[in-house]
């Protein structure tokens, strides 16, 4: 019989035999590592780790192989290194570097010490280390769409297979399309990408929509400043990325997808043109898809940077070769999108879910999460916390279980003092917000939006009006310029906050900002402008104080805005024989007091780096920030007047 | 992800700001490299104006920036205004009109790290090398930048160093930096009077 004779199923289950084959062969009663290199790992320092293992191993002449992996999602222990040996469970190792390689090869490979100084966790549980499973956040965790992340090489097609990948392509193969779309649309899933859309009604409406050919586009534009799991989930797993854009381009009916991805994202480009390679050779894409009618091709296009174009309409503005402007909706894309042809534009997130839920069924995806917003929440955990990283939970998790369980709080004793959500279209969520259930319309409700999935978390030394600031000063710049508002509102709306955080602004001002922020929502076309006051509107609804000190007061509470405030060293500590500062002044700003011989900072000189504060020994601990600037001591400044008289 | 040069052209939208410049061949064997590596490129693609940013992407990977010769071979290429090259180049943050430096440095100002005073990083750098981001300095050894979220949080605040992203980059890591580089403060000045 020919290849192409073959029902989908069958093909697939010859493809299948062979992944796992390979890799029982690659990890079955055998010693192997596996090391984390996604781009957090290689900042980290993974690729000297992922060759000091290579060269210990061929060195002693090991039959042992180095898988290099994804991101697992742990980034505050970057290099991330996970060993499975025999009689042992898999072990994950933090922080590693070359030494410690070298130490964990001598003496867990070679002998039977798993250096348990150098270990976060076990993956499973057992009675010899602890696990991952006795960590308070696995209480809360659920991976769905990051199962595999930092478990599986993502260059190896192989592996993603025999882990259950390209079984819901081979499943859905053998289905009608339209029941494809229903069963996404049983399954409640709603679109990552920001707005909560639901996804089978989406693919309903391009099914619908008759002409051809139709597309599909992976949005992974993240353009987010604080947000990075999208490209972790390409960098770590690819294909889960590319066989939900096949399923969706079967179910809605198209001929071609698109991956529109960061150029700014080199490795993500390289793992997937790696990725779609390997499917095209496997028939998994290409014509006749595993032998039956269906093909389908997919092709990277490389978005050139400008936050916009993460919106569908400029995002296809841009795959036609025009700078990316948004134009209005409707017609929406999934009617008239891509070369004016229906198009279904999906976040990398919402895609990675759908071969799971063809996998395990509506149902199971419904049983997790919320009502109105089932499955996970996928957040990039960063700022003023200890576990920095990717988080998955259940939706309705509340923001105090992720922070605090989760993510294991705020770290160096500081307290919490908000939450930034959604980056610069979400806002900045208070104390009094932790207990809110996570989903769609809660956070939508408090002011922030799910948006892309950046959680930045703020402490007490984070100035909420220098926050909206720097949302606002990027707006500004991303603002595409077609609409009045978005392009000039924005603008006041940042030079207003400008003025407050150089202590400038007036009183009546906070009213002209919140008029402002209402007219811009309404008289913009895309959500950029209208989302664009979401930062300063939540600072104002929940720390309006603040704004009210910067103004009347020209302080800065949380000494942040560096035109409030002042370095000042305090005589009283500064131990005379002590210059360790001096030196360490970028500026060489600080003198000694002519007979008192105690350090003085020449106001005049100093740029703000706060370098001496850090260079100041904790035991005397005497440079301090002031706020305002006059808090300064008179005879500090007279010091100075002295010392330029010769 | 965002430079600077957007902001250049945000502000022509309103009219307030004056046009990005736009950088020529410094002299006839530049020109002729400039129009030999364009024209290398534009033979992958068909003429078709949605293939435009994937060849000005080809171009800037070759050439590093995007000179006036390149663009004008483009639109001459795709049949289209020499207008509409530019517009679309100075929309997108990735192209450049100005050479790169030798060295390329990128500060982070992504969320983390303008917290944790990636804005001080930035202006220890400008002090150092004396430009402002987007631009490069006059011997070319330069070239100064921001960039969002880099993926390395945790190290914040990041600065990428021809292409390696350094964690911690606080003022005095900027001096340690451009030490490793033999740059140091004054050194060039102190040089050029020497040989006078
Ligand atoms: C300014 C702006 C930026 C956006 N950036 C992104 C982005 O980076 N990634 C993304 O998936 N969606 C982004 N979106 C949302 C998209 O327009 C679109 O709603 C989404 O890709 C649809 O996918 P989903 O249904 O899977 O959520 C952005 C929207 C706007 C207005
Ligand atoms: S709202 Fe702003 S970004 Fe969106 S189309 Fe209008 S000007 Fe462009
Ligand atoms: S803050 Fe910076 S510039 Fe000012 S005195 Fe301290 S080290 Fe010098
Ligand atoms: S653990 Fe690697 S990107 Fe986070
Ligand atoms: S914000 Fe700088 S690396 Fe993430």
């Amino acid at each position: 019989m020919k290849a192409s004779e073959l029902p989908a199923a069958a093909v697939f289950r010859e493809i299948k035999e062979r992944a796992e084959s390979h890799v029982r062969e690659l990890k079955q009663n055998k010693t192997y590592i596996m090391v984390g290199a996604a781009t957090c790992g290689r900042a980290a320092g993974a690729l000297d780790v992922l060759k000091a293992f290579r060269e210990e191993i061929k060195k002693h002449n090991l039959d042992c192989p180095v898988i290099e992996v994804g991101c697992m999602g742990h980034c505050y222990a970057e290099p991330i290194v996970i060993i499975g040996k025999p009689g042992y469970p898999a072990i994950c190792y933090g922080y590693v570097n070359p030494v410690i390689a070298e130490r964990l090869v001598n003496e867990f490979i070679l002998g039977e010490n798993p250096c348990p100084e150098f270990v976060i966790g076990a993956l499973e549980a057992n009675d010899m280390l602890p696990s991952f499973q006795d960590f308070p956040r696995a209480e809360h965790e659920q991976k769905i769409v990051l199962k595999n992340c930092g478990h599986i090489d993502p260059a190896d097609i192989e592996q993603y297979i025999a882990a259950g990948g390209y079984a819901g392509l081979a499943k859905i193969l053998g289905m009608a399309p339209q029941n494809v779309i229903d069963e996404v649309k049983k399954s409640g899933l709603r679109g990552r990408g920001g707005a909560g859309f639901p996804t089978g009604i989406k693919w309903q409406y391009c099914r619908d929509a008759k002409r051809t050919p139709r597309y599909v586009i992976c949005n992974a534009d993240e353009g987010d400043p604080g947000a990075f799991v999208d490209r972790a989930i390409l960098e770590s797993d690819p294909h889960s990325v590319i066989e939900g854009i096949i399923i969706a381009g079967y179910g809605v009916g198209a001929r071609y997808g698109y991956i529109y991805v960061r150029a700014e994202y080199p490795l993500a480009v390289a793992r997937l043109e790696t990725a779609l390679k390997q499917a095209k050779k496997l028939n998994l894409t290409g014509s006749h898809v595993l032998g039956s009618d269906f093909s389908f091709d997919i092709q990277i296009f490389q978005g050139s940077g400008a936050f916009v174009c993460g919106e569908e309409t400029a995002l296809i503005a841009s795959i036609e070769g025009n700078a990316g402007m948004p134009r209005y909706r409707p017609p929406y894309p999934a009617v008239q999108g891509l070369f004016g042809k229906p198009t279904v534009v999906n976040n990398v997130k919402t895609l990675a879910y759908v071969p799971r839920i063809i996998n395990n069924g509506a149902e199971w995806f419904r049983g997790i999460g919320s009502r109105e917003s089932p499955g996970t929440a996928v957040f990039a955990l960063a700022g003023k916390i200890v576990n920095t990283g990717m988080v998955e939970v259940p939706m309705g998790t509340t923001l105090r279980q992720i922070i605090f369980n989760v993510g294991s709080g705020i770290p160096n004793k500081k307290s919490f003092k908000a939450v930034q959500i959604g980056g610069p279209s979400g806002g900045c969520l208070p104390e009094a917000a932790l207990d809110l259930p996570v989903d769609f319309d809660s956070l939508q409700n408090a002011g922030a939006i799910m948006g892309s999935g950046g959680m930045v978390v703020c402490d007490e030394e984070d100035c909420m009006v220098e926050i909206a600031r720097y949302f606002l000063e990027f707006t500004q710049r991303e603002s595409c310029g077609k609409c009045t508002f978005c392009r000039l509102g924005t603008k006041q709306m940042l030079e207003l906050l400008a003025d407050f955080t150089q202590g400038k602004g007036k009183i009546e001002d906070i009213d002209l900002l919140e008029k402002l922020a209402g007219e811009i929502k309404a008289g913009s076309l895309c959500q950029l402008g209208r989302t664009a006051p979401n930062p300063i509107l939540t600072t104002l609804r929940y720390f309006r104080q603040e704004y009210e000190e910067h103004i009347t007061l020209g302080r800065c509470p949380a000494l942040m805005c560096q035109d409030l405030i002042a370095y000042y060293i305090l005589p009283d500590k500064c131990e005379r024989s002590c210059d360790a500062c001096v030196g360490e002044c970028t500026v060489e700003a600080i003198y000694s007091h002519p007979k008192k011989r105690y350090k003085i900072i020449d106001q005049e000189k100093c740029v703000k780096c706060g370098t001496c504060l850090k260079a100041c020994p904790p035991q005397y601990n005497a440079i301090v920030k002031l706020s305002p600037p006059s808090e300064v001591p008179e005879d500090n400044l007279k010091e100075k007047a002295q010392k330029s008289k010769p | 992800m965002f430079l600077d040069k957007s902001r250049q052209l945000r502000q022509n939208c309103s009219g307030q700001y004056t046009m990005s410049k736009v950088n020529s061949a410094a002299n006839e064997k530049e020109r002729k490299h400039i129009v030999k590596e364009t024209e290398t490129i534009l033979k992958r693609f068909t003429r078709k104006k949605q293939y435009l940013i994937p060849i000005l992407q080809g171009v800037q990977g070759k050439l590093g920036y995007l000179p006036r010769e390149s663009m004008l071979k483009i639109a001459d290429y795709l049949g289209i205004a020499a207008i509409d090259v530019y517009s679309v180049v100075t929309f997108y943050n990735q192209f450049r009109l100005n050479p790169p430096g030798k060295h390329s440095i990128r500060v982070c100002l992504g969320t983390a790290c303008h917290m944790k005073g990636g804005y001080i990083t930035l202006d220890a750098w400008k002090r150092r090398l004396k430009i402002d981001s987007g631009e490069t300095t006059p011997d070319r050894e330069f070239d100064l930048d921001i960039v969002a979220c880099v993926g390395c949080c945790t190290m914040a605040p990041v600065t990428v160093v021809d292409e390696k992203p350094e964690g911690q980059v606080e003022p005095t890591r900027v001096d340690g930096l451009l030490l490793g580089f033999g740059y140091e403060e004054g050194k060039k000045e102190k040089e050029k009077s020497e040989s006078k």
